[in-house]
């Protein structure tokens, strides 16, 4: 009894190892699949990317990563195609984050997840979400989007304070 | 289960980055619509609210109406409602992706007559749009083994990219890579010469 006991403690500690290793070994490999999640292709008015608490400009052809938090002001408007050809676009006064973007080019595995803090957003589904539901979502303050491959519209208003 | 466990972080960080804990709901007005593609098909789009049920929009139109504490209403928008709220965000939305094929002569990174000429257009296309990026699939028919035809995709994908590169397609935007034989589109015996096979994908987002 105290032997298989410890064979089950000793496959525990195997696994956690082995899934520990994984992780190290899927967080090293991330960059190599390209650290830009996407690449603006229309910009309008005033938009930023706020990148490491710096404010970045961003014009047509600069690139969108991971963490990246996306501003438009009053005149502002942003699009983005990103690596597994979905699209996000923004209207004004949006504040949007790419909270997380991994993407395979070879299997279309992936995740995607994005929050629309305020103002107004377009989103188009791409490959990841033809391989597997619901991998890209869209975060608000009231409900997380889980995309199951679409076309559609979110706005977020926050109460004047 | 794996999902599930990970949606529930989801959560608790959209809870925690809007500084609520949970039960004390968001009071943010949020509105949710799906619409209908071109040709009227019309994808799915789930709702978690961080209170209240769970809700399935999957018709053209359907949303949510989120506001205060936990209600969640099904709306259902109209196309000037849709404009006049989301028209400035629609309009910014980039040119969407597409895909193109070239074929190639048997065994050769020569492009079929036909082909060359479509390349052209293809580079011209390419031309219009903002900040294009490229990508550049070569593949081959299942006649020969892995190694010829690795080899055989990849010259075929490197012509593609010469041929884009020289019609000014910026070199830094293209990548290029290759799958031998290993996706046919059609899949035949091996062995067989398919001239469907022998193709480079313009892969253009």
């Amino acid at each position: 009894m105290s032997q298989l006991h410890a064979t089950v403690r000793l496959t525990i500690v195997r696994l956690t190892i082995a899934s520990v290793a994984l992780a190290l070994a899927a967080a090293w490999s991330a960059p190599s699949l390209g650290a830009d999640a996407g690449r603006i292709k229309v910009s309008k008015g005033s938009v930023s990317i706020q990148r490491d608490g710096k404010k970045l400009p961003a014009p047509v052809g600069a690139a969108i990563q991971q963490q990246d938090t996306v501003v438009t002001g009053a005149d502002g408007t942003v699009g983005i195609t990103f690596q597994d050809s979905s699209m996000l676009s923004a209207g004004p006064n949006s504040v949007l984050t790419i909270d997380k973007y991994v993407f395979d080019r070879t299997t279309n595995k992936g995740e995607f997840e994005s929050s629309l803090k305020q103002g107004t957003l377009a989103a188009v589904s791409g490959k990841m979400v033809k391989q597997s539901p619901e991998s890209m979502r869209v975060k608000t303050p009231a409900a997380i989007m889980g995309v199951r491959g679409t076309e559609f519209v979110v706005r977020v208003t926050e109460p004047t304070r | 289960m794996a999902s599930a466990s990970r949606s529930i972080v989801s959560l608790a960080l959209v809870l925690a980055a809007c500084g609520h804990t949970p039960g004390s709901p968001s009071t943010a007005d949020v509105v949710v619509a799906v619409l209908p593609e071109e040709g009227g098909k019309v994808g799915t789009v789930v709702v978690h609210p961080t209170s209240g049920d769970t809700k399935v929009l999957n018709s053209a139109y359907a949303g949510a109406h989120l506001r205060g504490a936990g209600k969640v209403e099904s709306v259902t928008l109209d196309r000037p409602q849709v404009d006049r709220t989301f028209g400035a965000a629609l309009s910014a939305l980039p040119i969407p992706p597409v895909s193109y094929l070239v074929y190639f002569l048997e065994g050769s990174d020569e492009l079929t007559p036909e082909s060359h000429a479509n390349l052209s257009r293809i580079a011209a296309e390419l031309a219009n749009r903002p900040a294009a990026e490229v990508a550049v699939i070569g593949h081959t028919d299942l006649v020969g083994n892995d190694q010829y035809n690795d080899a055989l995709s990849t010259q075929r994908a490197q012509r593609v990219r010469d041929e884009l590169v020289r019609a000014h397609v910026p070199p830094e935007r293209i990548e290029v890579a290759a799958r031998g034989k290993r996706e046919p589109l059609f899949r035949t015996a091996e062995g067989v010469a398919d001239p469907r096979n022998r193709r480079v994908e313009i892969s253009v987002r």
